[in-house]
């Protein structure tokens, strides 16, 4: 249970630096284990997809010769996923936690709504990326050093090991600008009701969208590569 | 060389006792090829996996080359030879020849005793071609001539195939059976085969054993085995009515 | 035996170093978790002088001690936590076939050779945080002492959950938790956990003597739970018992295997 361990190096933190961020000690505790319910729908550690199985066993294109697009009946099936998981490995964690150390949760039904968008939206902007690196494969002999690129963006940069509120200065703010804060960061911000709802669900719907863009384009180029050229 | 006395294994499947091998006694001496039928699930695989000390008898006792499999199995494991025709002795991703040499380290054979087995091996089993190519580009029937060869560079005294002509084409079957008529016959290793290809059986065993539900139903030559039912004119028939006859 | 290993780990480095251009890249990728791991530490101190009574230089020791016994580990047995999947391939009982130990041969499968770059990337977090504390060189000679028990114990943790894998053949996470959670465990001070958890750690299952006890000793400084300074030097003693209680599971395991073939 990896988010008991963080959640006592958080406590540390919190019980040197008291109001650090603009978090308490309890609140602090909360991201851990809300970031950890977020692992499963997320895919944090990557993958999730069929894509990359099938881009490498060819099968990839009897998917592109369908009149369905791609992109939207992956994210269907995804969303499936993410639903299931976050009710068999996403509610559990939150409530260890609830039980060990005592976690805040929203209060007024309007938070609960923002949380419930903030954390939709995530998912989408995880599948968004998830897509972009599956596909990457189609391209790249060697799909090993994505792969880990993507397990340091969505885990560290992300805001599933530490809070970004913690990088120091410029780091900071550029890193929670980036879409893999709105990733995790967002929402997690969103329950603990430290951070401004429109403009954060304005920012995390710009990168699912900015995303979403990228990966029409994606699928178009692999759809020109494989059918047309029978890469 | 191989001794069962009483030998039985069972296991526990949900809430009841299967026994796999009951009361199985046999003698087999040094030089001797055997061949061991019977009809699937009858306890063939069981009786190999003891003999290799893979897995321990539950009661009688066992002894291969005069060692317990069971309490010395790597001891035992340099005076026997193994080939499992389902699957491979053979490091998967490593190519064949590199196999070889963590064999003879494992086995600790000496460099020239080893170069010559090796020499001799490749020759017999015409397996220069692809002793570069990793194990799991070969074909099955390369495959098997790999682990033939494996199992018999460490010169064990013993040799145990468990279907080892399993899926090859006539060709393949053949040459492996001259082979195996030639280990036996100028190094007198004990061979003991299992295998459902009866052609293997009239080709190579002097003896052969039958077994079925766990017991030995037959032990002797292949003409007290067509004996059996004279009325049959093919060995198939003959073992069919042998395996349906001991329901 | 230990030449065996030495055998079967290099042929496999041989393979690997057919394939140049990857072989670079995997270093490189190997480094990445241990990367973010101090990352992670130099962030937390981006906004603290002191966690739980401990400098950044003081937890990056610490952090280093548990990563070398770690990473050494890591590289040269942590395969033998794949036993669940050569059980249900059934290429376990071609290891059985050998004259060989079949955990030697389990902990040599597949042994990646581009797992060093981890511990070299752990020995100059110890070296940084060694050269930046100054410590007592009179105590210094806890370090290779200390290094040496941690990889005890993390190869008897690892020993330990490839026996479980015997029994739970279908959920073989349960027992990486065993490794990999020791490792995230011991890499901050142990100060910061509840005392209960400490204590578990400390009598029960020894874990605490990876780095804490020993490292406490290396830093000067008093156990902020107040255990009594002999402690700091029972770790070879805690070592040699979870060993012999792994190498006893392992046997159990084995023994296990080869009387209800799975």
């Amino acid at each position: 249970m990896f988010g008991i361990l963080r959640a006592y190096v958080l406590i540390a933190l919190w019980q040197a630096r008291p109001g650090l961020a603009g978090y308490d000690v309890t609140d602090a505790v909360t991201y851990c284990f809300v970031t950890q319910a977020f692992i499963g729908p997320m895919m944090l550690f990557g993958g999730g997809l069929p894509l990359p199985e099938r881009i490498r066993s060819g099968d990839i294109a009897l998917d592109l010769v369908r009149p369905a697009s791609l992109q939207l009946w992956t994210l269907a099936e995804d969303l499936g996923r993410a639903a299931y998981l976050f009710l068999v490995r996403g509610i559990p964690p939150l409530l260890l936690g609830a039980v060990l150390f005592g976690v805040t949760a929203p209060t007024s039904p309007t938070r609960w709504a923002g949380v419930l968008a903030g954390l939709l939206i995530g998912v989408l902007i995880s599948f968004g990326w998830r897509y972009l690196v599956a596909l990457s494969v189609c391209w790249l002999a060697d799909d090993r050093g994505v792969a880990v690129l993507s397990l340091v963006l969505t885990t560290f940069f992300s805001g599933m090991m530490l809070p970004l509120h913690l990088f120091p200065g410029l780091l900071g703010e550029l890193v929670r600008a980036l879409p893999w804060a709105s990733m995790v960061q967002a929402p997690a911000d969103l329950y603990l009701g430290k951070a401004p709802v429109g403009q954060t669900l304005a920012l995390q719907a710009f990168w699912a969208a900015t995303l979403f863009a990228l990966g029409l384009l994606a699928t178009r180029l692999v759809r020109h590569k494989v059918v047309i050229q029978g890469g | 060389m191989i001794e069962l006395l009483q030998a039985g294994r069972s296991f526990k499947v949900k809430r009841t006792v299967v026994h796999a091998v009951r009361d199985l006694s046999f003698s087999v001496p040094a030089g001797e090829f055997v061949g061991y039928l019977g009809p699937n699930g009858a306890g063939k695989s069981t009786t190999i996996k003891m003999l290799c000390g893979i897995l321990t008898p539950t009661s009688g006792s066992v002894r291969v080359a005069g060692l317990d499999p069971s309490r010395r199995r790597t001891t035992l494991a340099r005076r026997i030879g193994v080939v499992f025709g389902q699957r491979t002795t053979l490091w998967w991703d490593l190519p064949l020849q590199d196999s070889f040499e963590l064999i003879r380290h494992l086995y600790k054979v000496d460099r020239g005793t080893f170069r010559a087995r090796l020499t001799e091996l490749t020759e017999t089993l015409d397996l220069g071609a692809f002793l570069r190519t990793p194990v799991r580009q070969l074909s099955l029937g390369q495959r098997m001539r790999g682990d033939l060869a494996a199992a018999l560079l460490h010169a064990p005294d013993i040799l145990v195939l468990d279907e080892p002509t399993i899926g090859l084409d006539v060709v393949s079957k053949a040459s492996i059976r001259a082979f195996l008529q030639r280990q036996n016959a100028e190094r007198g290793t004990t061979v003991l085969l299992t295998t459902h290809d009866l052609g293997d059986i009239e080709r190579l065993c002097r003896r052969i054993m039958l077994i079925d539900h766990g017991r030995l139903t037959f032990d002797g030559t292949l003409a007290e085995l067509m004996a059996t039912a004279p009325e049959q004119t093919t060995i198939e028939d003959v073992v069919t009515r042998l395996y349906t006859g001991g329901q | 035996m230990v030449r065996t290993y030495f055998l079967l780990a290099w042929t496999w480095t041989r393979a690997a170093a057919a394939y140049r251009a990857s072989f670079i890249l995997m270093l490189v990728f190997g480094l990445a978790t241990g990367a973010m791991d101090v990352a992670a530490i130099l962030v937390v101190f981006a906004n603290t002088d002191a966690l739980a009574g401990f400098t950044r230089e003081e937890v990056l020791f610490l952090y280093g001690t548990a990563s070398l016994a770690f990473t050494v580990c890591d590289t040269f047995v942590s395969n033998l936590d794949r036993i669940s999947q050569h059980i249900k391939a059934g290429t376990l009982d071609t290891f059985l076939i050998r004259p060989v130990p079949a955990w030697i041969q389990i902990a040599a499968d597949r042994f990646v050779p581009t797992r060093i770059g981890r511990v070299v990337q752990a020995v100059a977090v110890l070296a940084y945080a060694v050269a930046a504390l100054g410590l007592d060189w009179r105590r210094a000679w806890m370090i290779p002492v200390m290094i040496v028990t941690g990889i005890v114990i993390f190869a008897a943790l690892w020993t330990l959950a490839g026996a479980l894998q015997f029994a739970l053949t279908d959920a073989p996470e349960v027992a990486n938790s065993f490794t990999y959670g020791t490792y995230q465990l011991n890499q901050y001070p142990l100060s910061i956990y509840a005392r209960d958890l400490v204590r578990g750690i400390t009598y029960a299952l020894p874990l605490a003597f990876v780095n804490w006890q020993p490292g406490l000793y290396v830093l000067g400084r008093d156990d902020p739970f107040g255990t009594p300074g002999f402690m700091r030097f029972l770790g070879p003693a805690a070592a040699l018992v979870l060993a012999l209680a792994a190498a006893a599971a392992w046997r159990q395991g084995i023994r296990h295997y080869r009387s209800t073939g799975s």
